[in-house]
């Protein structure tokens, strides 16, 4: 059954089939199963944080090697590095950095170290309904509010009052294969666990759509997915230190606290279309896209703003 | 086939037409066994990725079944506490049914004894359209529209809540409820209708008294396949429940149920890992209390025919 699937895939994705023909066939030169004429198909899934991103790279890059597909999935960076840890995608798009049992795996799987990409910077808002007097908040607060056995419950303790009365506060979170949650839970509650009891949501969007139909909800997600139903708070890194808003020109400066990198990873060194990809991905263009999707550049763009 | 030993002879048939004959029986003899294969596999493949975990040091079945800290991916301290999940799973369908059956069988009742011919046609289509409605659109519907009514109506703090997936899954089993309903009603003889209005009953008496108890293994069975759809939704809840770990102590709190757990987390989850065979293992719990649903279902039924 294994080298029936296998041989399906061979047929479906070149690309695909070199990993695969390579970790299958031993020391065989896999670069003869290529065809010439067959399009070249890409399989990229993971962070649903950069769903949207990818999505526009997808898009732009058709008109720039047409004969490549990008087949574009989310699910969370979880379960995009889990399928490239099973050979099963070529690229895996992630929000937070690998980890060591994932390489681990990867090696035992694939017999290919993963191999990095950092493409850009997200800074990860905090959101709260557009009418909630709220402006700014420290990294500690927001601990309080979402760590296990945390004491900060009530707005009040925030020292604000809602318009609707309401004093609970809502805490909007992520699945657990959320990179987004994970980025939290490592570098915001310093890898406590989440109280439970969080609504737990699918994705980076519907974080801050929940949020801007709730008045008593406090959300994260990535600043890129802000509407004009909601608020993205001031944060401080430290009490008394000063807030600073999510921006462009903050997260490249490092003065906003919650900021993180954005990774492509690749099965072993990148090869044929996916190395292509990838180089483009980096350039100005794709980097242009970067910045129009609301996440941050690896490097000032020369054109920039 | 065993009459060819009889004294009379008969026209004996080509060989082709005895072996096709044959052939014939054997793969319907198959096709009627292999609902009871495909049940013992399932269950078996289910639980070989789940026993493992049963001896596992990390795991405790006391603490699998007693308590709600559910951190199956905790960076300091795993544990895998499933009440909280479990209890969501009841709390959801119960609601959805108090909502669904009344309201299924009500429709049931008003389609087959008190409408005209065009309406019930008109219904019956309508109904099946309901039906065939695919979940995610329902969890989309209780996203967006049903979350944003729940507070402006009830003023719930947060839209996606227990009342909204009970909703959801309500409007979801009714379609089943109703056609299966409708054709239990259908089957009891013309003979008791007319024995009834004959015997000067008005159409209350005849329904209260004689089709309900006539059509009662029916309708059970409607409601029970109506429980089952509802147990085992996943997108819907999935969407609408708010996906909260907790016990609820209303019916506008957020909950997770089995289902919907089990679709968020099992795609990050290592194959073979604790993770892995622990949402398995609710696989199981999920099985068995279909199961337990459907025999005691069995039972009732059966109990109903001795009387």
């Amino acid at each position: 059954m294994t080298t029936a699937a296998r041989f399906t895939t061979l047929a479906l994705a070149t690309t695909l089939a070199l990993s695969l023909g390579a970790c299958s066939k031993g020391g065989e030169d896999p670069k003869a199963a290529a065809p010439k004429a067959a399009r070249t198909i890409i399989q990229n899934k993971g962070s649903d944080t950069m769903v949207n991103l990818t999505q526009a790279w997808a898009e732009a890059y058709a008109k720039v090697a047409p004969d490549v597909d990008l087949e574009v999935s989310g699910g969370g960076t979880g379960v995009g590095l889990a399928a490239l840890t099973r050979g099963t995608i070529d690229i895996a798009n992630a929000s937070r950095e690998i980890k060591p049992q994932e390489i681990e795996s990867a090696q035992k799987n694939t017999g290919k170290t993963p191999g990095d990409f950092v493409i850009g910077y997200d800074a990860l808002a905090i959101f709260v309904h557009k009418d909630n007097p709220l402006e700014e908040i420290t990294e500690e607060q927001v601990a309080e509010i979402y760590r296990e056995g945390g004491t900060i419950t009530k707005w009040s303790d925030l020292g604000v009052q809602l318009p609707g009365g309401q004093d609970e506060i809502v805490r909007v979170s992520r699945q657990s294969s959320s990179g987004t949650y994970e980025f939290l839970r490592e570098h915001v509650l310093k890898n406590q666990d989440f109280k439970l009891g969080s609504r737990d949501l699918n994705g980076s969007k519907e974080v801050v759509e929940l949020v801007a139909g709730t008045a008593a909800a406090i959300g994260y997600s990535g600043m890129g997915y802000a509407t004009a139903g909601v608020k993205m708070l001031r944060v401080a890194p430290a009490k008394g230190a000063p807030a600073v808003a999510p921006s462009v020109a903050a997260t490249l400066d490092k003065s906003y606290p919650i900021a993180r990198s954005l990774h492509l990873y690749t099965l072993g060194e990148p090869q044929g279309a996916v190395k292509a990809y990838l180089e483009w991905v980096l350039s100005d263009q794709g980097q242009k896209i970067v910045q129009e999707s609301g996440y941050v550049p690896v490097r000032a763009l020369s054109s920039a703003q | 086939m065993t009459s060819t030993n009889t004294p009379v002879r008969r026209p004996t048939r080509p060989l082709w037409a005895r072996a096709g004959e044959i052939a014939v029986e054997t793969i319907i003899r198959f096709s009627g066994v292999s609902a009871i294969l495909f049940v013992l596999a399932i269950f078996f493949f289910v639980f070989r990725e789940a026993a493992p975990v049963l001896v596992s040091d990390s795991f405790r079945l006391g603490e699998f079944l007693g308590s709600t800290a559910w951190y199956p991916t905790s960076a300091v301290n795993v544990r895998y506490g499933a009440l909280a999940l479990i209890v969501g799973t009841f709390s959801v369908t119960v609601l959805a049914m108090v909502i669904a059956v009344p309201f299924g069988l009500g429709v049931a009742i008003f389609i087959s004894e008190f409408c005209g011919p065009r309406l019930r046609e008109t219904l019956k289509i309508v109904v099946e359209l309901l039906a065939a409605i695919p979940s995610v659109v329902w969890g989309f519907l209780g996203l967006t529209v049903m979350s944003k009514l729940l507070v402006q109506v009830l003023g719930a703090p947060v839209g996606v809540n227990m009342l909204n997936g009970a909703l959801i899954l309500a409007l979801m089993s009714v379609p089943i409820i109703v056609s299966i309903g409708e054709d239990a009603l259908k089957a009891v003889p013309d003979s008791f209708r007319e024995a009834g209005i004959a015997l000067g009953a008005t159409r209350w008496q005849l329904l209260y008294r004689v089709l309900l108890p006539a059509a009662k293994n029916g309708l059970l069975a409607a409601v029970l396949l109506g429980v089952g759809r509802a147990i085992g939704e996943t997108m819907a809840v999935l969407m609408a429940t708010g996906h909260a770990v907790q016990i609820p102590h209303g019916i506008l709190d957020s909950v997770r149920t089995l289902t919907a757990n089990i679709a968020a987390e099992l795609g990050e989850a290592p194959a073979g890992s604790d993770h892995y065979r622990v949402l398995f293992l609710t696989g199981v719990l999920l099985f068995t209390i279909t199961f337990v649903v459907n025999l005691t279902a069995d039972l009732v039924i059966r109990g109903i025919r001795k009387k």
